[in-house]
């Protein structure tokens, strides 16, 4: 799947864009940052406080536990500061 | 029915869009979002914002079927602006056209309060001392979003 970040968790993280099959295990959103933070590095320093990132699922607002499916694209962010 | 979205760096020209919703409508209700000059208690020197290409258009182009669904409007304009923006520059323009003030009025009021909370664009505060903050959501837009639920 295609996993793309936007504002400060891009800056945290260094990229706003990555291709990465999760294991077969990972069926949520959040089990998927669980899965990235075990990474380590800027990644766990970037999904440190769960409760400061937002989601889409196939550019459409999902909560955390919606599952993904067969969801090509996912996207991290802060909640939107528009307008 | 008239219906723009416009996700853009550029400026855009309040008199020309605001004239292009007026044909055939009753009175043309507009919001303008400019960049101010402070952050608090800092002076400002530029907001930077930053969007999800595709997820925007895609919200803007939702929010704006909503309220023709919800109002009586002849038209519904939403230019939204991206990129480096210096205090006193236009950020967003909304306008919708109706042929009675009170559809335009409320749809308006409407489009800016989803805007805020429902469409993915994020700003950052460069500061005149040169330190750069990302701004926090306020839950003051997101009760004022719930309210039209």
């Amino acid at each position: 799947m295609r996993i793309l970040y936007f504002a400060w968790l891009r800056e945290k993280i260094g990229h706003g864009e990555e291709i990465f099959t999760p294991p077969a295990s990972v069926t949520t959103p959040r089990q998927l940052i669980a899965c990235l933070r075990q990474r380590g590095g800027f990644y766990a320093a970037a999904f440190t406080n769960e409760a400061l990132i937002r989601c889409a699922i196939g550019q459409e607002f999902q909560p955390l536990d919606t599952p993904l499916g067969t969801a090509e694209e996912i996207a991290f962010f802060p909640p939107v500061t528009g307008g | 029915m008239i219906r723009k979205i416009a996700v853009q760096p550029e400026d855009f020209d309040t008199g020309a869009e605001l004239a292009a919703l007026s044909a055939n409508a009753g009175g043309v209700a507009s919001f303008i979002g400019v960049v101010r000059g402070d952050a608090g208690d800092r002076a400002l020197a530029a907001l930077r914002l930053e969007h999800y290409p595709g997820m925007t258009e895609k919200a803007l182009r939702q929010m704006a079927a909503t309220a023709e669904t919800r109002w009586k409007l002849s038209g519904c304009t939403i230019i939204h602006r991206i990129g480096r923006l210096t205090p006193g520059q236009n950020i967003v323009l909304v306008a919708t056209a109706s042929r009675h003030r009170a559809d335009a009025l409320a749809a308006t009021a409407y489009l800016i309060d989803q805007l805020k909370t429902k469409a993915p664009f994020w700003k950052a505060e460069e500061c005149a001392d040169g330190t750069v903050h990302w701004v926090d959501a306020r839950e003051s837009d997101e009760a004022a979003a719930k309210a039209w639920l």
